[in-house]
């Protein structure tokens, strides 16, 4: 018997019991509708961080102090003071992989504008750091070089800081706020950045010369950080281990001793996270998963059903010369139809929740070709296997048993 | 003489139920001739079902040698039993195990579905010349279940004659149905036999044995009797003699 009439046979089998067919089905469509909605949620919302997260600049590296301990006495906040400009100056002279170095000076404080106040965070950076974080002068200029060496009280606001001080939009270059009771002049306005892709607004922010920040406002002679940018995202990884290199011989670090900076690339982190979302996702496909089992055990009771009931029709086949393999065909063939079929329903509603999911949580969907691959081959194989075993009893029927079988 | 269909020699079937071994036959020779007409007869548990599921290579005997057209069934794999079962015989069940809700045609060319060497055009064919020598031609796109008892065995003998068998083998054909309906079928019979069919049938009713050429009577699993019908009826003048019933068949 050929594969078409075969299939025949088992799509009239299927018409004949439509509504049995259908909830049997209901299973596997379930089941896959669940796997490709959560695949296509997750994908999405994996994609989603990416691109925030490559907008801060794909090739950017950190250097953070590292928390350092000594006999297992952790030095605490004396080793946060491990970076100093100094560094920065040997890493923008040696450091071939780096195209900019800034400092990062940080210090948190309240800030006035009139009868206004609000809570922020100012960076003391230098030149370099506006093309390396990937932020935009949105209107006014950025501070210079001579600024800098004479520890000049400007700044440039992001725009929560504008929102919270001067109103939404309001642009209030030239005007002076205080900080920590020093007047600062505002000389430009940054660009908005919205939220990072960790939830982190990026526009809470002042930028002033880091000798400013570091003298005037921290009173400190150490700098919280540094942010360079590699040459090529490519070269971060060789940025890495360079930084590495230079850091520990300005820090006279002994072999044995370890690293009281750490060092990290944007490529990285963004990798890290993906890792992350990428577990995340797999771990609700395989819950989904279990559903898909279950379709398929529903599969196989409803054969074992299906072959008993037409026990008579089987014992005939038999009798005029339909062999054992036949008969197990014409049943592998109608349990793959019911898993296949369900498969093809089940993709189509995975994708519309998908789509009604995203929506409502006003995240990207993105429905991958393997995961539908991936759904049709599962469904060919839940046929398959479940499909078996009841085949299996149907080809081993005595034919003479068959026949009388009431 | 004609050609030997069936050659059986001290054929022996045991079934072993639990630790019990039943002798179902105990030593049967029989040979049936090409254009013969047989009616097996016998009481239940007389081992006539036994030796019907033994000719229709369902079932494989304990000892003995089975003949069929010449082909030596005993060695032969399940496989290759279907295989022969489907060019060398045509079935007749009490029950016509026809497929539901499927046509009249569709029914008698299921045979040919499993005989690769049948091209689909050639099945069609097949099926409208058995449909039509059984009488069916005004039936052929009507489901199993719209048809009488009567047209429904008629499709199934019509199945039986698709593949051109060496044998028709028929358990009980007129089990299910009524005396002249019943007379109907053995007349199909009879018309099929004159035209050189092989037919054996079981049957329980001494009135149905007599429209074959020969009956062979079982019992305790041997043969108890074979003897050549002196008195064969003829379907066709019976019929004559019933009364016309006003309703005849039911047309769904």
């Amino acid at each position: 018997m050929n594969f078409s009439n075969l299939f025949r046979i088992a799509i009239r089998a299927l018409i004949r019991n439509k509504l049995r067919a259908f909830l049997t089905m209901l299973g596997i469509i379930i089941g896959v509708a669940s796997v490709i909605a959560m695949l296509a949620i997750g994908e999405g919302s994996k994609q989603n961080i990416r691109a925030e997260m490559s907008s801060m600049g794909t090739n950017l590296v950190m250097v953070m102090p590292n928390m350092q301990r000594r006999g297992g006495v952790s030095l605490g906040a004396s080793s946060s003071m491990a970076l100093k400009y100094s560094d920065v100056v040997a890493l923008r002279n040696e450091a071939t992989s780096l195209a900019s170095v800034s400092p990062e000076v940080r210090a948190s404080g309240q800030v006035i504008f009139s009868n206004q106040n609000t809570q922020t965070t100012i960076y003391g950076v230098s030149e370099e750091y506006l093309s390396i974080k990937k932020l935009d002068i949105l209107s006014g200029r950025f501070f210079n070089a001579n600024e800098i060496k004479s520890m000049a009280k400007v700044c440039i606001l992001g725009q929560t800081v504008i929102e919270n001080l001067f109103g939404a939009g309001a642009d209030p270059t030239g005007l002076t706020i205080r900080v920590k009771n020093l007047p600062f002049l505002i000389i430009g306005v940054l660009k908005d950045k919205g939220e990072s892709g960790m939830g982190q607004d990026q526009d809470d922010l002042i930028l002033a010369p880091y000798t400013t920040v570091q003298r005037r406002l921290a009173a400190i002679d150490y700098i919280n950080g540094i942010y360079a940018s590699a040459v090529s995202e490519e070269k971060s990884a060789a940025a890495i281990s360079e930084i590495k290199e230079i850091l520990r011989r300005t820090h006279k670090l002994k072999d044995s001793a370890e690293n009281d900076f750490r060092v990290m690339s944007q490529s990285e982190l963004i990798e890290t996270v993906s890792s992350i979302t990428d577990i995340l996702t797999y771990l609700l496909g395989a819950i989904a998963g279990i559903s898909l089992l279950v379709g398929g055990i529903g599969i196989m009771n409803i054969m074992f059903v299906s072959v008993t009931e037409r026990t008579r029709e089987i014992g005939l086949r038999m009798s005029i010369g339909g062999r054992g393999r036949d008969i197990l065909k014409q049943f592998l063939v109608e349990s793959m139809l019911l898993s296949i079929l369900g498969g093809a329903l089940g993709i189509v509603f995975g994708y519309l929740i998908a789509i009604l999911a995203g929506s409502i949580m006003d995240s990207p969907i993105v429905v991958t070709t393997q995961s539908v691959v991936l759904a049709f081959v599962v469904c060919f194989v839940i046929g398959v296997f479940f499909g078996w075993y009841p085949a299996r009893k149907a080809a081993n029927l005595n034919p003479i048993d068959a026949l009388r079988y009431e | 003489m004609n050609n030997i269909i069936i050659e059986i020699k001290n054929l022996r079937k045991d079934y072993h139920v639990g630790e019990v071994t039943v002798h179902a036959l105990r030593g049967v020779d029989l040979n049936i001739h090409e254009g013969e007409f047989v009616a097996i007869m016998g009481a239940s548990g007389s081992g006539k079902s036994t030796m019907l599921n033994i000719l229709g290579c369902l079932d494989k005997p304990t000892s003995g040698d089975y003949l069929l057209d010449g082909i030596n069934v005993n060695t032969m794999n399940k496989d290759a039993l279907a295989r022969l079962r489907n060019k060398k015989l045509g079935f007749v069940f009490q029950s016509y195990n026809l497929l539901a809700r499927t046509t009249a045609l569709e029914n008698v060319e299921l045979p040919l579905y499993y005989n690769p060497q049948v091209k689909s055009k050639d099945r069609r064919e097949s099926a409208l010349r058995a449909l039509e020598a059984v009488g069916l031609s005004d039936r052929i796109h009507h489901m199993s279940n719209q048809l009488s008892g009567g047209q429904q065995q008629r499709v199934a003998i019509a199945r039986s004659l698709v593949n051109d068998p060496v044998l028709i083998l028929a358990d009980e054909p007129t089990g299910n149905l009524d005396t002249r309906t019943s007379f109907e079928i053995m007349e199909l019979f009879q018309h099929l036999n004159e035209k050189g069919r092989t037919i054996v049938y079981v049957t329980h009713e001494p009135d149905i044995a007599k429209f074959a050429t020969r009956n062979v009577t079982f019992r305790d699993g041997k043969i108890q009797r074979e003897s050549i019908v002196t008195d064969r009826l003829n379907a066709t003048e019976i019929l004559k003699t019933l009364p016309v019933e006003i309703i005849e068949e039911f047309d769904v």
